[in-house]
């Protein structure tokens, strides 16, 4: 007994070392997503089950309602695309005068978030679409408000995203307001983001909207990330502490949308390993 | 060739199955720490039942499955869930005959070891918890395993699984 304690124990630090150190152990952990799969989908089903049910009790006057308002929605959205269908068309005969490359449209697909708990510590989610769908390792994911994660394994039926809350996740943004570049790692508190390395005299101000700068190849640019809550400068430190609050409803978030960016074929998109210049 | 007849293998797997549910089941944010360590608790049962059946191996295979769950480092929980089965081998005879509260105390100590060994993990790969709270599931693992313990005997009693 005690040598298959050891067999154990060194086996699980090899695996350790192999998943920390490398990522060779991608497609062990995609065979062993489908295993855990079903569990993950029974967890989720009672949440599913008691979501149907609340919508076919649902009464008439409340459809209606629910119908009249979506449909004031749409008039008001349709109007503004519109006007962005107006802008756009301006923007590609801007940029043919001014011979940049032209920006394709990004694909995107829904994906549901299983109600299931992962680590605690760790600000992850799991999708209910896998590379049965196309989706990719490094994969943006994103809300109606905005950035949530990316997609860090891969399964056929599942995958996980990390949430740009995680600790370990850090997207290069830039303020919308005058292109201050900076990081927006994420701190393990699901409404705060920290800017890491403002210098003290940078121009970032409080309620100022960060978007993803496109740097680093992963994010297309553009999207919203956060809006900056709090600058503390002191003079003694070389750097500013700036925190800010996701745009994405990151806690609360039961739907999300997996994006190509910028029409890159998904297996290219996966080595991509240069900063696109597309999003300046 | 095997002389007695293993019987009732489905409820052992039926038991952690359910502990792999309420493992992954969702709960409020301030319950999600408090959640106690479900398969290590009923891993350490039938260690304790039936050490020729439940041990070092299924402990580090269920480990595997959990890592792969709960997103974690591939063979995190596999560590600690083999070493845990390893103890409760060890001290089974013991904690059987013990009362309640000793017992309690033991399986605190075995939950605070299988903790310990994930938090070296965790911090070996550069995300150490950072309260306290990170302890909570060795106090709610002790308070639950009193009924834990009393279920699980029921169930094997009531299938007979030998």
């Amino acid at each position: 007994m005690n040598a298959k304690l050891a067999v154990g124990v060194l086996l699980a630090l090899a695996l350790m070392t192999l998943d920390h150190r490398s990522g060779h152990l991608e497609s062990a952990r995609a065979a062993l997503s489908v295993v855990v799969y079903p569990i993950q989908y029974l967890v989720n089903f009672p949440v599913k089950a008691s979501a149907w049910v609340k919508d076919s009790l649902r009464t008439r006057g409340a459809l209606l309602n629910q119908n009249a308002r979506l449909r004031e929605q749409n008039l008001l959205l349709r109007t503004q695309s519109q006007k962005f269908a107006a802008l756009r068309a301006e923007n590609t005969r801007l940029r043919e005068l001014l011979e940049s490359s032209l920006e394709k449209g990004e694909r995107v697909l829904v994906a549901d978030l299983l109600a299931v708990e992962l680590e605690p510590s760790a600000h992850q989610v799991v999708l209910n679409k896998g590379s049965k769908q196309g989706v990719y390792m490094g994969q943006p994911v994103v809300d109606a408000h905005g950035i949530m994660g990316q997609v860090i394994h891969v399964g056929p039926f599942s995958s996980t995203g990390l949430l740009i809350t995680d600790v370990s996740h850090a997207p290069p943004v830039q303020v919308n307001r005058n292109g201050v570049r900076a990081i927006a790692a994420g701190t393990g508190i699901l409404d705060q983001l920290l800017l890491s390395y403002v210098s003290v005299n940078a121009d970032i101000r409080k309620g100022d909207l960060l978007v993803s700068s496109g740097l680093g190849g992963r994010f297309p640019g553009g999207y919203p990330v956060g809006e900056v809550t709090k600058v503390v400068t002191n003079p003694g430190e070389s750097f500013a502490k700036v925190l800010a609050t996701p745009s994405a409803r990151v806690a609360e978030a039961r739907e999300v949308l997996l994006v190509w960016p910028k029409g890159l074929p998904s297996d290219l998109a996966q080595h991509a390993r240069f900063p696109s210049v597309a999003a300046r | 060739m095997r002389v007695y007849q293993q019987r009732g293998g489905w409820i052992i797997i039926a038991t952690f199955l359910a502990a792999f549910v309420l493992t992954a089941m969702p709960v409020p944010e301030w319950a999600a720490s408090w959640r106690p360590t479900w398969v290590a608790l009923v891993l350490v049962y039938w260690c304790m039942e039936l050490p020729e059946r439940v041990g070092i191996g299924v402990g580090w295979t269920l480990g595997l499955l959990l890592d792969a769950l709960t997103g974690a480092l591939l063979g995190q929980h596999a560590l600690a869930m083999s070493v845990t089965a390893y103890l409760a081998v060890k001290t089974r005879c013991q904690i059987r005959v013990f009362a309640t509260v000793q017992q309690v105390l033991v399986i605190s100590l075995l939950l605070a070891s299988y903790l310990l060994m994930m938090l070296f993990v965790k911090a070996m790969s550069g995300i150490p918890p950072q309260d306290w709270v990170y302890a909570a599931p060795v106090l709610s693992g002790a308070l639950v395993w009193p009924w834990l313990f009393a279920l699980l005997k029921k169930v094997r009693r009531r299938a007979h699984v030998s």
